[in-house]
């Protein structure tokens, strides 16, 4: 039973087992915001360097790098999984993962939540490349 | 080893076959904290440093790493159980708990010298045990 379930897993997402995908995120945030996403805001905000979050982290390239293809660094020295899902399929595939580095990751480097538009913007960004 | 705590040389008796310190074993714990960095093991600090460390995590040590508050209690409650209280370490005052493990004095006895300034760029951070130390996910901590 449990080799079937797992077959069944595998024959329905062969790249990996999520619960969404980076297009229904963006549909997603977009929704929530009423507005569509677009992603060269979604570029500026990822490689802008803010004031208002953590001193540490003033950029989402701070760890991340300018290349979201590539992998990034966080502070601790451990490796980052490329953000981009054409680097990285596993990405934007969770909504729990989703929901819960936004959250942390907005804080950081914005001081504040990012607003539904951004996120949409952001994810835009990264499932173009 | 020979500057480690006395709360760590006394629960773990399993040091004097080679540097080794029980690993997380919740599973858990280990998921959240190795998203970020290695999962350090519970016996590195006193039960009242876990309390303060994961009871603030919204800002933890520069970064947002916050979690549900019924993880973060459930990570708080395995790392605080599986250490020794502050209480039973010589120096050590319960109310100020260290915060950091590099700041500990058996740390920087280990270390003081032993890390050049090219491999600590390499590693990135002082928490990232297993650049130089291989199996330090694992529990040994041997160079």
């Amino acid at each position: 039973m449990k080799m079937l379930m797992i077959v069944a897993l595998l024959a329905a997402n062969p790249a990996f087992a999520g619960d969404t995908t980076p297009a229904d995120q963006i549909a997603r945030f977009s929704a929530e915001a009423g507005q569509p996403a677009d992603a060269a805001r979604g570029k500026a905000l990822f490689s802008a360097n803010h004031t208002g979050g953590k001193p540490d982290t003033p950029s989402c390239t701070t760890c991340h790098t300018n290349d979201p293809r590539k992998g990034g660094k966080a502070r601790t020295g451990k490796a980052i999984e490329p953000m981009a899902p054409s680097a990285n399929p596993a990405r934007f595939t969770d909504t729990a993962k989703v929901d819960k580095w936004f959250g942390r990751n907005c804080n950081s480097v914005l001081g504040r939540d990012c607003t539904a538009l951004e996120k949409a913007d952001v994810i835009a960004w990264l499932a173009s490349l | 080893m020979r500057y480690i705590l006395p709360f760590l040389l006394l629960a773990t008796p399993a040091l004097a076959g080679g540097d080794y310190i029980q690993p997380v074993t919740d599973p858990l714990t280990q998921a959240e904290c190795s998203a970020c960095h290695m999962a350090f093991p519970p016996r590195l600090l006193p039960s009242e440093s876990w309390r303060k460390i994961v009871g603030n995590l919204s800002n933890h040590f520069g970064e947002d790493a916050s979690l549900p508050a019924a993880d973060a209690k459930a990570i708080a409650d395995y790392l605080a159980g599986a250490t020794k209280s502050a209480k039973t370490v010589k120096g050590m005052d319960p109310a100020n708990p260290p915060m950091r493990i590099t700041e500990l004095r058996w740390f920087t006895h280990e270390h003081n010298g032993e890390v050049s300034a090219a491999r600590k760029k390499k590693a990135g951070s002082m928490a990232n045990c297993t650049a130089c130390h291989r199996g330090a996910d694992k529990g040994y901590f041997e160079d």
